[in-house]
């Protein structure tokens, strides 16, 4: 067989999706980055260099926002990643009613996010919500979770551990059942203890799909938009400001220019912390 | 051992169950209430059970919208999910069988497209150069763009689990590269294929960024419009704001318990090597 | 909610026949998603379908606020806008670029009955006329509860310091004195906007050197005194709801309005929100200016209705127009105010108010009968505002940040505005 010259896996296959992909995605984003060079007001543009880029990175907001990206996405893809894997582990160990909470912990996954939204903005009112009414029964008091600009963010970040963490779940799931028993027999042989099972066995082997949880989590909280605008709206004030949520204020204030500058940021910070993480990922692919 | 383990069950249940499934107790209970007791927004039993009183107002509203909106978005849904398998899989495919430059540098449009966030407005220019704007063609492709790198990331870590001995058996049997792929590898996919399906057809389903700006229109509505659009229109009432929750979260609720079993099988089956 | 479902096959249909018949033509129309937009929509369109047979109606809704800002640019810039709109007036309409996207309406019968203090916030820098005012002008002040008023022996103030001391006394009674709710974070900004009228009194000149770059709000006192007051009233401790960092407008209303908070700042076209929920509670809001530093100039800071628009891309210009000459119009302004009733004078010649106006109309309507007891809200007067400002003014209202710094911190975020409209002297 010669390879060279008649493969069996022949590039037009890519054809369709890069014939999507390039006139509906990279078309208007290579565009888009030209536009963050120009003052842009739809209509007209002014071609100002850099400008753009300095007037966001003296926005007042954006170091908040910059900080509060980060925070929420570490946090986020933190919690998903450790509460994922020992819901996982729980799930698999043949416990009564397992099928069903597998169910139930991926229901928030099939709700829309505005819904979330809607529904938590009601939970977490600061005076009505039946979050603060069940702490206010137990004697504990009453808690600003999306008012207090303290508190804001980490209760939508808590709101989105909620809704994603079975999806982070069900991975590390499918991850778990890919490894062999053989190794958990053998480690009881040699008289391991669970907890030893788990950082010497479990750990290590479900690596693949730590690294898919990671890298996924880790992007969409970066990119996280929607759930903060149901909501907070970055509020209040701009305490639970994120790039995203700065970045589509520009936006709806008509500075579209200063706004892809803003993405064009925002894409240079994913590619700075998740670009390292997926090298890694592919090398020990292809280690393996 | 067992008992323990019986024990256990009993409390993750419990503890799961106030978690994850009170907040839909609580959408639910909303959406039956009548309009007063509804405005309190506490967690209470309703005195007056106005569920079926509430749905019918829901769906009636501006002349059966949601009823359109339920079309169009199984339309786009439905339209996008079976491209995003077919051309994901072609694409994963050659990247996974094929390592040279040419693939690296696929790849990294792909990472690339899981990482840049959408430009909006030159999305529309192309789309209008295309004809296809406020199209439901031109949402089924956008969602495709933007759902692709998801999809050809997943297919590529699954065929990395299909043996290559079956393609080249196929191959000298004199099978043509597309023959090997759509019988021979494709059937194999299967699991994976079923993941795909229900977390492209959630999110697909569920997104409304995407159809507020690329399909604007009456006639264009989609669920998630619907709720959008009702939010101010229903602040004052709550039954009817969570009922037209309620009604949006069942499709997706019936795909997956119906795919429930397929989901985890497809994502054991290997699809998470990396 | 009578017709049934058939909008795709005719959606598709109409979309063929319209470019062809000019006999038979359908309007296209994107209006907010205001309740009272909608009744008025409603009725201004099937009473002229009613004079009209050839010309029918299809409504489309959009988000209010930012979202809506963005959703009506965006069509606009692609070319995709409805043949009618409905906007608002002042800045945000020259932030769309009216002398390119709109159609010059300055020519339109109908401008002759339209009152001349609206032309120029519907008038592009090219000085054409391109929009005719949608529904009533609004006054932006405080709605009081007149039984909780009368309860405790309350008058309507005149000056901040006897509005503050009614505040204390509302307190004392245990009730909320001031409503806030910045759930819908615009709400926050009516102590800063509703206090321009103060504002000029104390410094005419303010709105055209605030344009000029001449003019700030931090190193204007007379400007300072809205965010102040925003603080103040946090800082008094004890007299907003508690729960004002999530309630909504909607709230703030029944609140004022049920007589569990005494006030509401707001602007005067809350009434609908109350008429439509709460309608037996009418009768139990009254409105007054906000009131400033002097009892001798005590008068309302007004803002402009929305405006009709057609875009220059419509491709029924014609008849678009001609629905416009009909709501601009003394039957359509009567249409109108059939449906909806009345939160404020119409700028229409000879449409009078109905006689029996509700308590905070008839509060509201001495200010426009004596020369100088109105004047407009800055972004009427200037093409400038701050994308940030009801970020800010939450900010200042939470206690977040103090007003000197919140002032300061909305004079840097105007500067982008003025940028991008490309003003000189920025």
């Amino acid at each position: 067989m010669s390879a060279r010259q008649r493969s069996p896996y022949p590039y037009w296959f890519i054809a369709p999706a890069a014939a999507i992909y390039i006139a509906l995605f990279l078309v208007p984003t290579i565009a888009s980055f030209w536009f963050s060079l120009t003052r842009w007001d739809l209509f007209t543009t002014e071609f100002i260099g850099m400008e753009n880029f300095r007037q966001f990175l003296k926005e007042p907001q954006l170091i908040n926002g910059l900080v509060n990206t980060v925070i929420y996405a570490v946090l986020t893809s933190g919690t998903k990643t450790v509460i994922g894997l020992l819901l996982a582990v729980l799930l698999t160990s043949g416990l009564y009613a397992q099928g069903f909470l597998r169910t139930v912990i991926f229901f928030p996954v099939l709700v829309s996010t505005i819904g979330v939204g809607i529904t938590f903005f009601e939970l977490m009112h600061p005076t009505k919500g039946a979050l603060n009414l069940g702490l206010a029964a137990i004697g504990l008091p009453k808690v600003g979770w999306l008012t207090s600009p303290s508190l804001a963010l980490y209760s939508v970040a808590l709101i989105d551990l909620w809704k994603g963490v079975g999806l982070a779940t069900l991975i590390y799931i499918a991850g778990l059942a890919s490894i062999s028993p053989d190794y958990y027999e053998a480690a009881r042989i040699d008289g391991a203890t669970r907890i030893q099972q788990f950082r010497r066995i479990t750990v290590p082997l479900v690596r693949p799909a730590t690294i898919t949880v990671v890298t996924l989590s880790l992007i969409s909280g970066l990119r996280s938009f929607d759930l903060i605008w149901a909501t907070t709206k970055g509020g209040p004030g701009f305490s639970s400001d994120v790039l995203a949520s700065v970045i589509y204020k520009q936006y709806q204030a008509g500075f579209y220019g200063l706004s892809t500058a803003g993405n064009v940021i925002l894409f240079l910070l994913i590619a700075v912390l998740v670009l390292p993480l997926t090298l890694w990922m592919n090398r020990t692919e292809a280690d393996q | 051992m067992k008992q323990r383990q019986y024990i256990n069950g009993l409390m993750a249940l419990a503890v799961a169950s106030v978690i994850f499934i009170v907040p839909f107790v609580y959408i639910f209970l909303m959406a039956a209430k009548t309009k007063q007791q509804a405005s309190t927004l506490d967690f209470s039993w309703p005195q007056e059970w106005h569920f079926w009183a509430n749905l019918v107002e829901v769906v009636q509203t501006r002349n059966y919208m949601l009823l359109l909106a339920y079309f169009n978005s199984t339309v786009i849904t439905v339209g996008a999910v079976t491209l995003l398998v077919l051309f994901g899989a072609m694409v994963g495919y050659v990247l996974q069988r094929r390592p040279s430059a040419a693939s690296r540098l696929v790849f990294g449009f792909v990472i690339a497209g899981l990482m840049i966030p959408p430009a909006v407005v030159p999305t529309i220019w192309v789309l209008q150069g295309l004809g296809l704007f406020k199209t439901l063609t031109g949402m089924i492709l956008i969602q495709v763009a933007y759902g692709l790198s998801f999809s050809v990331l997943l297919f590529r870590s699954f065929i990395a689990t299909v043996p290559r001995d079956l393609d080249e058996a196929a191959l000298i049997d004199g099978a043509k590269p597309w023959q090997i792929f759509y019988r021979v590898v494709l059937p194999l996919l299967k699991p994976v294929t079923v993941t795909l399906i229900v977390v492209q057809s959630i999110a697909i389903f569920n997104d409304f960024t995407n159809p507020l700006y690329y399909l604007p229109g009456k006639e264009n509505v989609t669920v998630q419009l619907t709720l959008f659009n009702f939010q101010s229109q229903f602040q004052s009432q709550f039954n009817l704001l969570f009922m037209n929750i309620l009604l949006v979260t069942i499709p997706p609720l019936i795909v997956f318990i119906f795919f429930n079993r397929q989901i985890v099988a497809g994502m054991t089956a290997g699809a998470v090597k990396g | 909610m009578t017709k049934p479902i058939h909008s795709l096959a005719l959606a598709s249909a109409m979309a063929l026949v319209g470019n062809l018949a000019a006999a038979d033509v359908t309007l296209s129309v994107l209006i907010d998603n205001n309740a009272e937009t909608i009744t008025a929509f409603d009725a201004l369109t099937a009473a002229y379908t009613a004079a009209h047979p050839d010309v029918t109606f299809e409504t489309e809704q959009r988000p209010g606020g930012a979202d809506g800002d963005n959703i009506i640019k965006t069509r606009l810039a692609t070319g995709e806008m409805a043949d009618v709109f409905v906007y608002n007036s002042g800045s945000l309409f020259q932030a769309l670029k009216p002398e390119q996207t709109l159609a010059d309406l300055s020519a339109l019968a109908s401008q002759a009955n339209v009152v001349d203090s609206f032309k120029p916030v519907v008038t592009s820098q090219d000085g054409a006329v391109r929009g005719i005012p949608f529904g009533a002008a609004m006054g932006g002040g405080i709605y009081y509860n007149i039984p909780l008023y009368k309860e405790l022996g309350l008058s309507v103030p005149h000056t901040w310091a006897e509005f503050m001391a009614n505040n204390a006394k509302v307190a004392a009674a245990g009730k909320v004195a001031v409503a806030q709710t910045y759930g819908d974070t615009w709400s926050s900004q009516l102590f800063v906007l509703a206090d321009f009228y103060n504002v000029l009194q104390a410094d005419p000149n303010f709105a055209a050197d605030y344009t000029a770059n001449k003019a700030k709000y931090a190193t204007t006192p007379a400007a300072m005194q809205g965010f102040a007051h925003l603080e103040e009233v946090f800082k008094a401790g004890n007299l907003l709801n508690p729960d004002f960092g999530a309630a909504k407008f909607d709230d703030g209303m029944h609140m004022v309005a049920s007589g569990e908070a005494a006030h509401y700042p707001m602007l005067t076209f809350g009434l609908g929100t109350i008429k439509q929920n709460y309608p037996d509670l009418v009768n139990d809001i009254g409105f007054f200016a906000q009131p400033g530093e002097d009892a001798a100039h005590n008068g309302l800071t007004v803002w402009m209705p929305s405006a009709i628009y057609v875009p220059a891309s419509s491709k029924h210009m014609d008849e678009a127009k001609g629905f416009l000459d009909f709501i601009a119009s003394v039957d359509g302004c009567n249409v109108m105010i059939k449906a909806i009733g009345a939160t404020g004078p119409y700028l229409i010649k000879g449409c009078e108010l109905p006689a029996d106006v509700p308590p905070s109309v008839a509060d509201m309507l001495p200010y426009f009968q004596t020369a100088g007891l109105t004047a407009p809200a800055l972004e009427f007067l200037s093409p400038i505002k701050g994308p940030s400002l009801e970020q800010i003014t939450v900010e200042v209202g939470t206690g977040i940040r103090s007003a000197a710094d919140a002032a300061a911190l909305y004079d840097q975020d105007v500067e982008k505005q003025a940028k991008q409209l490309g003003l000189p002297n920025w």
